[in-house]
C-alpha cells in the first residue's frame, strides 16, 4: 500500500514488545506460585486475603465519592461557563491545569500542612481524613472530569440546544433531564471511569494519609510475597484495561484521545 | 497538433468505473473546462493528468512526452487545488518560490520570480505574510502564483472557487482567467458550477457518470446540446412532447397545437420528439393563440431576480419556464391570467424521446 | 468571548429577572471556586510562606538560598536527567510509534489496538508497573532468566542493573511513550493529503515534503509534548518509589521522605524543595501551552 511499510511494522512490532513483555513476565511469574506447576494459586492466595479486599473496596469507595464530587463540581461549572459566563474560563481552564503544575507529593505536602493543625486539623479523625483524601483525589482527577465535560458540552453545543428548548417552552428542570444529561452522557461516563481508574491506582495521597488505599497495600505486599503481588499486578492491569475499554466503548468516534491520560506516576 | 492529449484513458476503482474512454486534444494556449455533476469523473480525470492517480488503460502525452506513468514529481504542471494546500509553517513568499528552491534556483533568480508572481496576481508587498494572516480569495491566488512560478506546460485547477464566498468567486474567477491568458498557458478546469465553465472556457467538455457527454464552446454547448443531459445541465430548459407532423417541412404537433421549426428535421412522420426551448427565447403576448409556435397557459409564479423576470406558466399539465428582460417600464405579468407565450422557429431544438 | 457576554447583558432589562439568572450562573461556580481555593491554591500557598520561615516563623529567604546545597543540587540534577532523557526518548519512539499507525498506513485495528493500549498503559503507572518491570528485569526475572538459560548471558554481571537510573528510564518509557502517542496522533492526522501532493506536483520528493512542510508543522508539537513528558517525569513518584524503595534521590523522593521525617533537618528547606518541583511544572506546562497555541494559529 503505501511506501515504508516494511518499518512501520518493524517499529511497531517492537513496540508491541516492549509493551507486552513485561505483561507476559508478570504473568507468567504470577502463575509459578506453586512449584513445578503453572497454576493460578497466587490468584487464590491473592483474593483470599481480607486485607485485599479491605484494601481494594475501600479504594473503589473512594472512587465512587471522588467521581460524585467531581460531577458535582465540574458539571454546573462548565455549564455555566459555556452558557453565561465566558468570561471566566480563562480563570477556570488555568485552575484545571493547577494539578499538573501541583504534583501529587507537592499537593499531599501542602494538604498536610494547613490541614494537620488547628483549626482544621482534619487529619486528626479517620472520617474526615478520608473527605480529605477524597478531595486530594479529586484534585488529581480534575483536569481530566473538567476536559471530558467541556469538550462534551461543545460538542452539543448547549448554548443553541438550551436555546431551541426555552423557545419551545419548556422549562429548567426538562432542560436538564431531557436534554443536557443524555446528551452528556458519554462525556460523563469516560470522566467517572478515567477517574475511577486513577484513585484506585493512586499511591502518593492514600499512603501519606496513611489510608488503607489498594496501591500502599500492594507496595507493602511486594515486600512480604513474591506471587501475590504478580497476581495483583495483573488483575491491576486488568481493572485498567476494563475502565479505558469501558470509556473507549461509550465514547466511540471520540479524536480526544488525550482524554484518556491519567495516572499516578 | 495537440498539446496535451488522453487516448482512452479509463480508471476503475475495484468494481466502480470513475471514468470510462476518455478521449481529448487540448491545444497550447486553450482554456478547457470540465463540467458535471459530483461524482462524474472530472476531478479523477484531472488527478490522472497531475499524476495523482494512474490510468487503468489509457495514455496521457503532454509536448509529445508520454507521461502515463510519471510521478507527480517529474510531470511539470501546476495544480490549484479546491483548499487551497498552502504550506501553513512558510509565508507567501517562501509558498510561492517552494518549487523552485527545490530545483536548486538561485536565490536571486527565487526572488525576482516570486516578486513577478506576486505582482501578477496583484499582491505584491504581501510576500512576508502568513496563510492563516489571508483571506480565503487572498489564499487561492498565493496557490495559484505558486503553481505558475514553475513555469509549468500544463495548469490545472481543481474547482478552486467552490470554497469562496460568490462575490470573491466571480471577481477571481475573471482574475484566473485574465492571467491565464497572458500567460498563455494551457488550462484545464474542474468545476460544478455552469456560469463558471460558461463564462471562462475557450471549451467545454460535459461529463456524466464517467463519460464524456459532449465538447464544444460554450456557445455550442449551451445552444446546441447533444444529448439530454448536456440540455438540462446546463442552463435551464423547457421540453415539449411532440409528434412529428411533417418532417421535410419540419412541422410538428403539441397537444394540438402547431409547432415549426422553420428547417428539416432528422425524424420520421409520427416520430415521438421532444422540443427543447430556453426560456430566453419565448415571449409573453396577449394573442389568441391560433398561430403556429404560439402557445397558451396560465401564469403561476413570478419571480423578480433583477436584470431578468422569470415567469412560470402551467399549460397541458405541465410547466413552462420563461425569462423577461427587466426594464423600468415593464408590466409584470399577473399570477393566474392566461397569456400567449410565443417563439421564432429558430429556437426549437428537436431532440429524441427518451 | 467578553464581547459576546457584554451585548447581551447591556441588552436585557437590569430587571430582577435579568439579575437572578446572572446569580444562578455565579452560584453554579461558587462550588468550584471554593474547592479550588480550599484545596489547591491554599495548600499551594502554604508551602511558599513555609518555604520562606525559618523554625520561629519569621520572614527568610535562607530556605531558597540553602536550596544550592550539593545534596539539593544533585537531587535536581538527577530528577532533570531523568526527566529529559524519558522526555527525548520517549518523544522520539512515541513519534515512531504514532506516525506507523497514522502516516505508515498500518490497519486501522492496529492503531485502534494502539491507542487503547496507550491509554491504559499510561495509567498503569505506579506500584503495579514497578512490579511488572521487577518480574521482568530484576535479578530473578522473566527476560533476566531467559537471557541466562537460553543464551547464556548474565546482564546483572555484565553491569545492568534495574533499580538504578537506567533501568528507572526503562520503566519511565513505560507511560513516557503512550503520552507521546495519544498527544502527537491527532496533529499527525492534521497534515493534510493536499500538502503532500502540493509539494510533488511542485516537483518534491519524500525528503523535501518531511524536511520543509511536514516537520516544520510538527515541531511546536513535537517540542511542546516532549516538554510535557519532561514535566511528566519530574512529578513522578510512586513508580520510583516502588521500584527503587527510595535509594533514587530524586526531588520528589526527597520531599516524600522529608513529609515522612524531617531528614532534611530543616522543614523549610522541604518547603523550598517543593516550591522548587512547582516552578520547574509551571514552566513546562506554560512552554508547553505557548507551542500549542502556536500550532493552532498556523493551522487555523
Amino acid at each position: 500500500m503505501r511506501r515504508g511499510t516494511f518499518w512501520s511494522w518493524l517499529w511497531i512490532s517492537l513496540g508491541a514488545l516492549y509493551f507486552l513483555l513485561p505483561l507476559i513476565g508478570t504473568f507468567i511469574f504470577s502463575l509459578r506460585a506453586r512449584r513445578d506447576e503453572l497454576s493460578f494459586a497466587a490468584y487464590d492466595s491473592a483474593f483470599s486475603d481480607p486485607r485485599f479486599w479491605e484494601a481494594f473496596g475501600f479504594s473503589a469507595m473512594m472512587a465512587v465519592f471522588t467521581v460524585i464530587v467531581s460531577l458535582l463540581i465540574t458539571v454546573p461549572t462548565a455549564y455555566w461557563v459555556q452558557l453565561r459566563l465566558p468570561r471566566l474560563r480563562p480563570i477556570v481552564e488555568l485552575i484545571t491545569l493547577l494539578p499538573f503544575v501541583i504534583p501529587a507529593v507537592v499537593l499531599v505536602f501542602g494538604l498536610i500542612r494547613i490541614y494537620s493543625r488547628p483549626p482544621l486539623a482534619l487529619t486528626g479523625a479517620i472520617f474526615t481524613t478520608n473527605l480529605l483524601l477524597i478531595a486530594g483525589y479529586t484534585v488529581l482527577s480534575l483536569p481530566y472530569m473538567y476536559r471530558a465535560v467541556d469538550t462534551g458540552l461543545r460538542a452539543i453545543d448547549i448554548r443553541t440546544l438550551t436555546e431551541a428548548a426555552q423557545s419551545l417552552g419548556a422549562g429548567w428542570p426538562t432542560i436538564i433531564w431531557h436534554i443536557i444529561f443524555p446528551n452528556l452522557r458519554t462525556a460523563l461516563l469516560s470522566g467517572a471511569f478515567l477517574t475511577f481508574a486513577i484513585v484506585v491506582g493512586e499511591l502518593v495521597l492514600a499512603s501519606f494519609l496513611a489510608r488503607p488505599a489498594f496501591a500502599p497495600y500492594l507496595a507493602q505486599l511486594i515486600n512480604n510475597r513474591a506471587y501475590e503481588p504478580a497476581a495483583l499486578t495483573i488483575v491491576s492491569f486488568l481493572i485498567t484495561w476494563a475502565c479505558i475499554g469501558l470509556i473507549s466503548f461509550f465514547g466511540q468516534h471520540r479524536a480526544g484521545g488525550e482524554s484518556q491520560l491519567a495516572g499516578p506516576r | 497538433m495537440a498539446f496535451l492529449e488522453l487516448t482512452g484513458v479509463s480508471k476503475t476503482f475495484g468494481q466502480f468505473k470513475a471514468v470510462d474512454n476518455f478521449n481529448l486534444q487540448v491545444d497550447k494556449g486553450e482554456f478547457v473546462s470540465f463540467l458535471g455533476p459530483s461524482g462524474c469523473g472530472k476531478t479523477t480525470t484531472l488527478r490522472m493528468i497531475a499524476g495523482f492517480e494512474k490510468p487503468t488503460s489509457g495514455r496521457i502525452v503532454i509536448n509529445d512526452v508520454d507521461v502515463t506513468y510519471k510521478s507527480p514529481n517529474q510531470r511539470n504542471v501546476g495544480m490549484v487545488f479546491q483548499s487551497y494546500a498552502l504550506f501553513p509553517n512558510m509565508t507567501v513568499a517562501g509558498n510561492i518560490g517552494f518549487g523552485l528552491k527545490i530545483a536548486k534556483t538561485p536565490a536571486a533568480d527565487v526572488k525576482q520570480r516570486v516578486e513577478r508572481m506576486l505582482e501578477l496576481i496583484h499582491m505584491p508587498g504581501y510576500g512576508g505574510r502568513y496563510p492563516y494572516q489571508l483571506s480565503g480569495g487572498q489564499q487561492q491566488r498565493v496557490a495559484l502564483a505558486r503553481a505558475l512560478a514553475i513555469r509549468p506546460q500544463v495548469l490545472l485547477l481543481d474547482e478552486p472557487l467552490s470554497a469562496l464566498d460568490a462575490k470573491i468567486r466571480v471577481e477571481l474567477r475573471s482574475e484566473i482567467r485574465r492571467i491565464q491568458q497572458e500567460l498563455g498557458i494551457t488550462t484545464i478546469y474542474v468545476t460544478h458550477d455552469q456560469e463558471e465553465a460558461l463564462s471562462l472556457s475557450d471549451r467545454i467538455v460535459v461529463m456524466s457518470a464517467g463519460n464524456i457527454e459532449q465538447v464544444g464552446t460554450p456557445f455550442e454547448i449551451y445552444n446546441y446540446p447533444r444529448t439530454q443531459f448536456v440540455a438540462s445541465f446546463v442552463g435551464t430548459l423547457n421540453q415539449l412532447h411532440c409528434e412529428v407532423v411533417d418532417a421535410a417541412q419540419g412541422l410538428l404537433r403539441y397537444h394540438d397545437q402547431p409547432l415549426t421549426t422553420g428547417a428539416p428535421i432528422e425524424f420520421p412522420n409520427g416520430a415521438a420528439v421532444k422540443v427543447l426551448l430556453r426560456p430566453e427565447e419565448l415571449q409573453l403576448g396577449n394573442g389568441h393563440g391560433h398561430e403556429t409556435n404560439q402557445l397558451v397557459g396560465q401564469v403561476e409564479t413570478v419571480s423578480f431576480l433583477g436584470a431578468t423576470v422569470r415567469v412560470e406558466l402551467s399549460l397541458n399539465g405541465s410547466r413552462l419556464t420563461m425569462d423577461l428582460q427587466n426594464e423600468r417600464q415593464l408590466q409584470l405579468p399577473q399570477v393566474g391570467q392566461s397569456y400567449t407565450v410565443s417563439f421564432p422557429p429558430h429556437a426549437c431544438w428537436v431532440m429524441p424521446e427518451g | 468571548m467578553a464581547q459576546i457576554a457584554q451585548p447581551e447583558m447591556r441588552e436585557m432589562p437590569v430587571s430582577p429577572v435579568a439579575l437572578r439568572r446572572v446569580s444562578w450562573a455565579w452560584l453554579g461556580v461558587v462550588p468550584f471556586f471554593l474547592f479550588a481555593i480550599a484545596f489547591m491554591i491554599l495548600p499551594a500557598l502554604s508551602l511558599i510562606s513555609g518555604s520562606v520561615q525559618d523554625r520561629q516563623g519569621n520572614f527568610t529567604l535562607e530556605n531558597i538560598i540553602n536550596l544550592s546545597q550539593p545534596f539539593i543540587l544533585n537531587a535536581y540534577w538527577l530528577s532533570i536527567r531523568i526527566s529529559l532523557v524519558t522526555a527525548i526518548g520517549g518523544g522520539l519512539f512515541g513519534f515512531l510509534l504514532a506516525y506507523t499507525v497514522t502516516v505508515g498506513g498500518l490497519p486501522k485495528s492496529v492503531r485502534n489496538g494502539l491507542m487503547t493500549f496507550s491509554g491504559v498503559a499510561s495509567n498503569f503507572a505506579g506500584v503495579p508497573l514497578a512490579f511488572a518491570f521487577i518480574a521482568t528485569l530484576g535479578r530473578v526475572g522473566f527476560i533476566t532468566v531467559l537471557l541466562k538459560t537460553l543464551f547464556n548471558i548474565d546482564i546483572y554481571s555484565a553491569g545492568f542493573n534495574l533499580y538504578s537510573f537506567v533501568g528507572l528510564s526503562l520503566a519511565y518509557m513505560y507511560f513516557q511513550f503512550p503520552l507521546m502517542v495519544l498527544i502527537i496522533s491527532p496533529a499527525l492526522d492534521g497534515l493534510k493529503r493536499e500538502w503532500r501532493e502540493a509539494c510533488e506536483n511542485l516537483g518534491g520528493n519524500s525528503w523535501h515534503y518531511w524536511r520543509y512542510v511536514a516537520l516544520p508543522i510538527l515541531l511546536p508539537s513535537l517540542l511542546g509534548t516532549m516538554i510535557l513528558l519532561f514535566g511528566n517525569a519530574f512529578g513522578a513518584y510512586a513508580t520510583a518509589q516502588a521500584l527503587t524503595g527510595g535509594s533514587l534521590n530524586l526531588v520528589t523522593i526527597v520531599i516524600g521522605a522529608q513529609i515522612r521525617g524531617d531528614v532534611l533537618n530543616n522543614p523549610g528547606l522541604g518547603y523550598a524543595l517543593a516550591l522548587g518541583m512547582v516552578v520547574v511544572m509551571a514552566i513546562s506546562i506554560t512552554g508547553y501551552s505557548w507551542l500549542q497555541r502556536k500550532t493552532e494559529r498556523w493551522l487555523r
